[in-house]
């Protein structure tokens, strides 16, 4: 305990050096702008600037500082055109449209953005302060989750996400379905053979996460605002001025609290990111709580689950990174070709032969949440101005940003055209009453059950019992069915106490 | 002044997104076929820090995943064929797909082979505490039966990852669909599930274990090169000599597209060739674990292609391809 008391102060003493901290907060402050951009998110922000940074000959603990800021802030950055726009703002900020849109139409994008600001701030703080303090003992458990674990880990994530199922099963497992199909795409890393690729080069290795985000949700958000505004029946949203009360935070705390260890203890597993992290925290926030018929109309839990969950799971991505050199997630891994830019060896070396890049690092991810904090809740009111700009200029606008946002990931013209058909797609199913988040959802948890699913297989030359073979799996097949068991026990316990109290009452 | 510099180098690089297009090499660029942190990845880190000094720019690393390298092959082969700026960083497994098909209708004619990085070899790596101690042991329970020990690496089945398992196995006439083979998503994650315990043995590169070599977590049974590496791998048995015909060659290098005009071509096995002389590519290359092989220009293409015939060789021996 006394070395990571003496390395944060020693950490603290790199960090809080008026040139590193200006770049924490500069970091900070361009990875918001970056991250609110839809299409554009940490990856590209951090893999954009990494040669930048580089060129401007920083020394390797001030470079890798500024572009952990730049990840950290375009986390936060994120939930901004989630909520603002339904587009979301990359990857992981999928679930935060859910609820966090639905807000803001009903006239509560203030609150809704300083609201999530909070979350993000505490379920990046949880991490960092259980990241220093049991880094390297959190490292050594996230690589005993075997194969087997994360096929447990899938069978909750799906059964905290039947919450999902709203008021048409039979669409909701159609979208989940279609996601799937979209997960197959691409070589069967098993067999080594090409399944529905349809001798496309451009598919071979399946299709990337962000196209199918941003053509499914953000294109046919788009379409959607196209017709709306065609038909004239677009309603422009006035200014609003809400902010979040203290009475609202109490209402939430519970939640947040929830979202974050959710999301750190799936951001430490390598192969798990930001994405599963706010799927299953929104899925169990949906099970655990006691009403929750206003999931999906604005419903602050719904929110908060999400965005704390995955800014928590941002600060865990780092610890398999910091301690074994093992990148827990695509920004995670750049990072880590960072450091080896600057030839410094990331693991458990790092922190005995380069202790000021190690413990400057943590310190400044303590310092960045803070400043994160303090930048996004002054510029909430500025942030809630964009709904004002009116619809012609604002959707070719996004429709430009969410182009060159997937090109400068993916550099390649081919998934552009997906992301248009994608989102013709998309807009067909709106039509058709589907919810898309079932979709993406089948895609991210089907494939990742798929790959771990065959490789446990692969493990125990095909023995089905290694599924239940560890404790870790046991475990969460419990949670798994305490998820699906004890809402509708609830249920029928209040469905009949209702009829108790009021037996007269029409059904 | 300094800040200045900073805060507009930031706001620049915001509107930046895209790579631009032009006959000079003002933008040089390495496209690494991957994800980051994998061996392409490390191959363009070498021609960023190895070129420094032959360009005016920072060399840019882009990734650009996709069916193991096809995407990037298709790419160059349908809009950026030539594209001056950007070299392609590829191994022996890119020559392995275009040998057996993989890339589709592209293969090793439709691109510009270039320059080397450099060379490495295959490992036969286990955990620290793992009770086999050298490769013997570790055959001796593959001979009992190939199906008893769990084998794993970043590739998929047919893979050049799957390979080194299969030559090794085949060193001794078995059977190379018999083995237990799990393919995880990269060499990050198979290196986890290794020290995790859910596989054995983990085929890997010797130079991504540079990292890895002083915590004293894993243990390298055997190289896959025809004779002892220089150190800090001078400890390391090599298969050949334990009595294993096994030798899996990994050569790091680049090409470019097809059409790219002689001059910018030229230009670039320039750069490479006054890299090569310097004692500042020596070391980068030993510090990225890989062993000197400079090779560029005409003779290079041409070796390039030489090994691909050979691969075809194999891989019919392998029953990959017909």
């Amino acid at each position: 305990m006394d070395a990571v008391f003496s390395g944060l102060a020693s950490g603290f003493a790199v960090a809080l050096d008026p040139f590193n901290l200006f770049l924490v907060l500069a970091g900070c402050f361009a990875g918001t702008l970056i991250g609110a951009l839809p299409g554009i998110g940490p990856i590209n922000g951090v893999a954009i600037l990494l040669p930048i940074a580089y060129g401007l000959g920083f020394k390797p603990e001030s470079a890798i500082i500024l572009l952990a800021g730049i990840y950290y802030g375009a986390e936060y950055g994120g939930r901004i055109s989630s909520i603002l726009l339904n587009v979301p703002g990359d990857a992981g900020a999928v679930m935060t449209t859910l609820d966090g849109n639905p807000m803001a139409r009903n006239g509560e994008a203030g609150k809704a953005l300083s609201l999530s600001a909070v979350a993000s701030f505490i379920g990046g703080t949880f991490a960092v302060i259980l990241m220093s303090f049991f880094g390297p003992a959190l490292a050594s458990y996230a690589i005993h989750f075997s194969p087997s674990d994360y096929v447990a880990l899938m069978v909750f994530a799906f059964a905290s996400l039947a919450s999902l199922v709203g008021s048409n099963p039979v669409k909701t497992l159609l979208g989940a379905v279609i996601g799937l199909m979209l997960a197959s795409i691409g070589i069967d890393a098993n067999t080594g053979v090409p399944r529905f690729t349809f001798g496309i080069p451009d598919i071979l290795a399946g299709i990337d996460f962000l196209v199918v985000v941003i053509g499914l949700f953000g294109m046919a958000e788009l379409i959607h605002l196209v017709e709306q505004q065609a038909a004239g029946t677009l309603k422009t949203l006035k200014i609003d001025k809400s902010f979040v009360t203290l009475k609202d935070l109490a209402f939430v705390k519970w939640t947040i609290l929830r979202g974050s260890v959710i999301g750190f203890f799936i951001g430490i597993l390598p192969g798990t990111g930001a994405s599963v992290a706010s799927a299953v925290a929104y899925g169990a926030e949906k099970r655990a709580a006691t009403d929750s018929s206003k999931f999906g109309e604005g419903d602050m839990r719904g929110l908060a689950a999400p965005e704390a969950a995955n800014n928590a799971s941002a600060g865990g991505a780092m610890v398999p990174m910091l301690t074994l050199g093992i990148p827990g997630s695509g920004t995670t891994a750049i990072l880590l070709g960072a450091l080896l830019l600057f030839n410094v060896t990331p693991g458990p070396l790092m922190f005995t032969q380069r202790p000021e890049i190690a413990w400057g690092l943590i310190a400044s991810m303590y310092i960045g949440n803070i400043a994160l904090l303090i930048i996004n809740l002054p510029l909430v009111g500025l942030f809630a101005r964009l709904l004002t700009i009116p619809q012609q200029f604002l959707t070719p606008l996004i429709a430009v940003l969410a182009f060159v946002g997937v090109y400068s990931v993916v550099s390649n013209p081919h998934d552009l055209y997906m992301i248009i058909a994608l989102g013709v797609f998309g807009w067909f199913l709106r039509k058709l009453q589907f919810s898309l988040a079932p979709v993406i959802l089948g895609f991210v948890l089907g494939g990742l059950f798929e790959d771990n699913l065959r490789r446990a297989l692969s493990i125990s030359a095909g023995d089905w019992t290694i599924l239940l073979s560890s404790w870790n799996s046991i475990a969460l097949y419990g949670l798994a069915l305490l998820v699906v068991v004890v809402p509708i026990v609830l249920g029928r316990r209040k469905r009949n106490r209702a009829e108790d109290e009021a037996p007269k009452a029409p059904a | 002044m300094k800040l200045i510099h900073i805060a507009s180098a930031l706001a620049l690089s915001a509107v930046i997104g895209a790579p631009a297009f032009a006959q000079e090499i003002d933008r040089p660029e390495c496209v690494a076929p991957a994800k980051p942190g994998g061996g392409f990845d490390l191959t363009c880190r070498i021609a960023q820090q190895g070129l420094e000094k032959q360009f005016d720019g920072p060399m840019e690393v882009t990734f650009l995943p996709g069916g193991i390298g096809a995407v990037a092959i298709n790419l160059f082969n349908t809009t950026r064929t030539d594209d001056p700026n950007a070299i392609v960083a590829f191994s022996s497994g890119s020559l392995l797909n275009m040998a057996i098909g993989k890339y589709g209708q592209w293969g090793a004619d439709d691109v510009r082979f270039l320059a080397t990085a450099g060379t490495d070899y295959g490992a036969v790596i286990v955990r620290a505490d793992s009770p086999y101690q050298s490769l013997d042991d570790l055959m001796a329970d593959l001979e009992k039966d190939p199906g008893s020990v769990v084998m794993g690496a970043g590739g998929s089945v047919g893979s050049q990852d799957w390979m080194k398992a299969a030559i090794l196995l085949k060193s001794k006439e078995l059977d190379p669909r018999k083995m237990r083979y799990v393919a995880f998503d990269g060499g990050g994650d198979a290196i986890a599930g290794l020290l995790g315990g859910s596989i054995q043995v983990y085929f890997g590169d010797v130079g991504e274990m540079v990292s890895h070599l002083g915590t004293g977590e894993m243990r390298i049974l055997a190289a896959m090169s025809p004779e002892r590496l220089p150190a800090p791998f001078n400890d390391i048995a090599t298969a050949k000599e334990l009595g294993y015909d096994a030798e899996w060659p990994i050569v790091r290098g680049f090409y470019m597209g097809k059409d790219v005009p002689d001059a910018a071509y030229d230009k670039w096995v320039e750069a490479f060739n006054a890299a090569y002389g310097t004692e500042e590519w020596s070391k980068l290359v030993k510090d990225k674990g890989l062993l000197p092989l400079n090779l560029s220009g005409q003779e290079m293409d041409a070796d390039m292609k030489k090994r691909v015939e050979r691969m075809t060789g194999i891989a019919k021996e392998a029953g990959l391809i017909q």
